[in-house]
């Protein structure tokens, strides 16, 4: 079980997290079938550093965004997605 | 070794150990060489080591809902009143039928399995009862765990797993220097090595470095297994309060400890590895080290004639230890070429490597050995092997870690370690052994004790083409019985390595996996077993439905009244008259637990038709329409309906069960996916309370309530009723005119109090799911889970002409693939019985032994009339209407000729929606 330092809440345990996915198969709503498709499906899962999509549900609920290394697991980024997002 | 004398029994008989004795030290002490039988061939076994390797010696400790099978009798301490039985063996230990298996080794070879049973189903269904039978370990319990398990987390700066001389000192010098330790140690002594091998720190030391510890404040916990080494210095650590079978002092029995570390020792040593020849698992063979644990710590000497087998010098240390105990040493085996030192005085022979022993099934008797070429015999009760030290890198390599080749041990030790973890200790130094090969019979030279693989499953399997190690673990089950091949792994890829003509480190390793000895589910499941396995969630009007003492139905994790029987109604009669009183008068039901999300803000109508497939923006204020919502592949997910109750202010109803998935997924949409949007989005399930009321008097029913006219179909209100505010929304599912009453979870009881005495007073009941159930298939609407199994796209189900023209909601890319709209996907069908009754789950075929062209989805009897009817997906099945097919659930027994027709039974053209 990871440890993950929610930008909120500090150094929490994965338990409180819940994954949701990787930035790289966010499916845009203007995404033609075939990019759809090649973003949910056919993504490569290199071996290396992963941007993903986390929420810390059992703690302030916010929405994260953290890079892990898909080996190691070292998080070496993590942010909250908040006001910046807005255009 | 005086200590005060306790008594436990072994198959049923009475004996005596010393305080302190593990139960096999007792049991050695008490002369008993049988202790099990093998997991395939039913061979006689022992007891071949001190310590949690131990493939043998396997019994079942303790009785009811203790009872602890597979307990290794070198990792449980005697108690008081203990009760060991033996395993895997009819009608006893010593007589047993299933011996005869043994007979018939050279059939239960390697992939003996594959080989038998590729092809036919029916002769695996006929062996298969004898094989279970015949092949395993201990019976699992069948009553109730009567002890708790408890989860603890800890932090600490430095956490030392084994207490042997280095990890002690480590965790002294750590928590000398201001640290917060905790030491873990599976024993329940502090240093056993330093019984087994008195050396200038003793006991005394021993002491003094405990108290030091504990004076600092450290944690030291004994008969506790770091079990597990997980991601970011998170250990496992799985502590014995009680032995096992053992009636726990405070109610605990176990407890699972999360140990998050700044830093992590691994002080964990090695294990003695024995040498493969033939008969090498029959009692009486001993690995070295466990024979000198014997002597030493339990002044047990399980032998009067010993031979010793070794390549190393460790062995030595044995021979003087019996000595000193009193027993005889007839020949040190010594596998390398010429002397290496003082003898000690013993009789040694050089060049020397067991080849095969003989023996009763107690015991053992004559030990033969090729010398240098030549034969020679002895007789002896005990042959002490060791064949050299395999650390113990588990958690080293749980962790992530590499390993090095130590040429002259002949062993993997610890090279990069992936997180912050050091080894110290014999698991990094193993002493250097002169490396041998197997000379003997190799069909009788078992290398996987506790799964009965020999070096001949090892050649089959490289024969049969098998040459990488995870193929060769997988074809033979070598490494895979409880003990995880802590003895046999480094036999079967030295053997691995010769055939494939590289050194070891060439032929691979397979992967390390927690738990490192077996951990008790229930220490997993800890406080969360039975009732708090999982959350009940109640409704708001539990305690007014649970007068009424319903059956209960479990609905995600919420519990809601199936049937309100009366007198001595069953189920069926009760469904079947609850929902007939819907259909020719008035029924109530709770509808509570729907999923609702309250959606406001100017860019409610933009959210909403993200989410959902269908058009929302032209819906006027007070109007409400059915919608459904697609997965990014464009498959239908949920359904429900969206109501809007003002200019920016809708109500989104859902599946119950799909509740949180619709809150994760409507998350997601506008905290990531649309962040720019300004609208909110509340869960409001919990909040309102909802009831139903549907009938052909539900109009009367809500006129009477409402003291007004009610909303027409499909249209929404808010209303007063027994004096508090509600929602109302006109919508059905049971197929009558019908009305949803939402009230604020606190008022829900007066409300329910309000309209059950008008339904009454009208002449109607109340009605549960079941009732509920025959009403909507009757009708055809759809459930979540049901014909929404989350495999059927919105034309599947026959909803395409409802999907919004615009696009641009989740889910428009996927389904617009050419696949998903094919004419020959399963689809959205009626059935009706021609002959029996249509089981639900069945599936649907031509003819028998046909392949199956679909499934029933839900079955029910139509609710006037009578008759079997069901609704279901089939291949190409709107173009199949009038076509007949057979309806058959091998299950549940049941078979039914069925005729296809459109998936409405009742009111197809929605007249009774209208007034």
């Amino acid at each position: 079980m990871m440890q993950i330092t929610c930008p909120h809440c500090g150094p929490r345990a994965q338990a409180e997290f819940v994954y949701e996915r990787t930035v790289d198969s966010v499916v845009t709503l203007d995404a033609a079938p075939k990019e759809a498709m090649e973003t949910l499906f056919t993504r490569t899962n290199a071996r290396g550093e992963d941007a993903e999509i986390w929420r810390h549900t059992f703690g302030c609920r916010a929405w994260l965004v953290m890079t892990r290394h898909r080996v190691t697991n070292d998080i070496t980024a993590i942010r909250a997605i908040g006001p910046e997002a807005l255009p | 070794m005086t200590g005060p004398m306790i008594t436990f029994t072994f198959d049923g008989k009475t004996y005596q150990a010393q305080e302190g004795d593990t139960l096999a030290a007792a049991l050695l002490r008490s002369g008993i060489g049988l202790v099990g039988r093998s997991f395939k061939y039913h061979r006689p076994r022992g007891i071949m080591t001190a310590g949690v390797e131990e493939p043998n010696a396997l019994v079942t400790v303790g009785e009811g809902g203790r009872t602890e099978p597979n307990t290794r009798a070198t990792d449980v301490f005697v108690y008081e009143g203990l009760v060991a039985t033996s395993q895997n063996r009819w009608p006893s230990l010593s007589f047993d039928i299933g011996a005869m298996l043994g007979l018939a080794a050279p059939i239960f070879s390697a992939g003996f399995y594959y080989k038998t049973f590729f092809g036919s189903a029916k002769r695996w269904m006929f062996y298969e009862y004898f094989i279970r039978k015949a092949a395993g370990l201990g019976n699992a319990p069948v009553e109730a765990d009567p002890d708790r398990f408890s989860h603890r987390s800890a932090f600490c700066d430095v956490l030392v797993v084994g207490a042997g001389p280095a990890g002690l000192q480590a965790a002294l010098d750590a928590a000398e220097s201001g640290k917060r330790v905790i030491l873990a140690e599976q024993d329940n002594i502090l240093g056993p090595s330093l019984i087994r091998d008195p050396q200038d720190l003793d006991s005394a030391w021993i002491e003094t470095a405990a108290a030091r510890i504990r004076a600092k404040g450290g944690r030291i916990l004994l008969r506790t297994t770091a079990s597990g080494y997980w991601e970011h210095d998170l250990v496992t650590l799985s502590q014995r309060l009680c032995e096992p079978g053992q009636k726990p002092a405070k109610g605990i029995a176990q407890r699972l400890w999360h140990v998050r570390a700044s830093e992590v020792i691994l002080a964990t040593g090695s294990i003695e590895r024995p040498l493969a020849f033939a008969h090498n698992d029959r009692p009486g063979v001993m690995l070295s080290q466990a024979v000198r644990t014997y002597v030493q710590r339990y002044g047990v000497v399980p032998g009067k004639r010993v031979v010793i087998a070794t390549n190393n010098d460790d062995a030595y240390r044995t021979a003087h230890a019996l000595k000193a105990a009193g027993a005889d040493i007839v020949a040190i085996l010594d596998a390398r070429p010429s002397p290496t030192g003082a003898n000690g005085g013993f009789p040694v022979f050089n060049q020397a490597l067991p080849v095969s022993v003989k023996g009763a099934r107690h015991c053992l008797k004559q030990v033969s050995a090729d010398v240098g070429g030549v034969t020679k015999v002895w007789q002896a009760d005990l042959l002490a092997v060791s064949g050299g030290f395999t650390p113990t890198v588990h958690l080293h390599m749980q962790a992530g870690g590499t390993l090095e080749w130590d040429d002259a041990a002949q062993a993997f030790v610890p090279a990069m370690s992936r997180q912050n973890v050091t080894t110290i200790g014999g698991a990094v130094r193993p002493d250097p052994i002169f490396p041998v090969k197997p000379i003997s019979n190799p069909k009788k030279s078992f290398v996987d004790f506790q799964n009965d693989v020999t070096l001949a499953d090892v050649d089959l399997a490289w024969a049969e083409g098998y040459r990488s190690v995870e193929h060769l673990k997988r074809y033979t089950t070598l490494g895979m019985a409880t003990d995880q091949g802590k003895l046999s792994n480094m036999a079967a890829l030295g053997r691995l390595a010769e055939k494939q003509g590289v050194a070891i480190p060439g032929a691979g390793l397979t992967t390390f996996r927690p738990p490192y000895t077996p951990v008790t589910m229930g220490l997993l499941a800890g406080a969360g077993a039975k009732d708090a396995g999982a959350h009940v969630r109640r409704l708001a009007l539990y305690d007014v439905h649970a007068a009424k003492r319903p059956i209960w139905q479990p609905l995600g994790y919420w519990f809601r009244p199936r049937a309100y029987p009366v007198g001595g109604e069953t189920l069926a009669q009760t469904a079947l008259r609850e929902a007939k009183a819907v259909r020719t008068g008035v029924g109530m039901t709770d509808v509570s637990t729907l999923a609702k999300f309250e959606i406001s803000g100017p860019d409610s109508a933009a959210l909403l038709e993200i989410i959902c497939a269908t058009s929302v923006s032209k819906l006027a204020v007070g109007r409400g329409r059915y919608t459904f919502m697609l997965r990014e592949d464009g498959f239908v997910f949920d359904d429900g309906t969206v109501w809007r109750l003002a200019e920016n202010r809708y109500l989104l109803t859902g599946s119950t069960g799909g509740a949180d998935r619709m809150a994760a997924h409507i998350s997601y949409v506008r905290q990531y996916l649309c962040p720019h949007l300004r609208v909110s989005a509340v869960n409001v399930q919990e909040h309102y309370a909802g009831i139903a009321v549907a009938g052909p008097k539900a109009k009367s029913v809500m006129a009477a309530l409402m003291g007004e006219e009610p909303p027409r179909h499909m249209s929404t209100v808010p209303a007063k009723i027994g004096g508090a505010d509600v929602l109302i929304l006109a919508a059905s599912y049971s197929g009558e005119r019908a009305f949803e009453i939402y009230a604020d979870a606190a008022h829900a009881a007066a409300v329910w109090a309000a309209c059950e005495a008008e339904v009454t007073a009208q002449g109607g009941c109340l009605y549960g799911l079941e009732a509920m159930e025959f009403l909507r298939i009757e009708k055809g609407h759809l459930v979540v889970g049901g014909e929404i199994d989350g495999r059927m796209t919105p034309h599947d189900l026959a909803l395409g002409k409802m999907l919004n023209k615009a696009g641009g909601y989740i889910g428009a890319s996927g389904l617009s693939r050419p696949a998903l709209s094919a004419p020959n996907r399963r689809q959205l069908i009626g059935l009706e019985a021609i002959s029996g009754t249509i089981a639900e789950g069945a599936m649907l075929i031509t003819e028998h032994g046909g392949a199956p062209l679909g499934h029933v989805t839900a079955a029910a009897f139509r609710v006037i009339e009578g008759g079997s009817i069901a609704l279901g997906q089939l291949e190409g099945g709107f173009d199949r209407t009038g076509e007949e097919l057979i309806a058959t659930s091998p299950t549940r027994g049941q078979t039914a000729r069925v005729r296809v027709v459109a998936p409405h039974f009742y009111d197809a053209a929605g007249e009774r929606y209208r007034d």
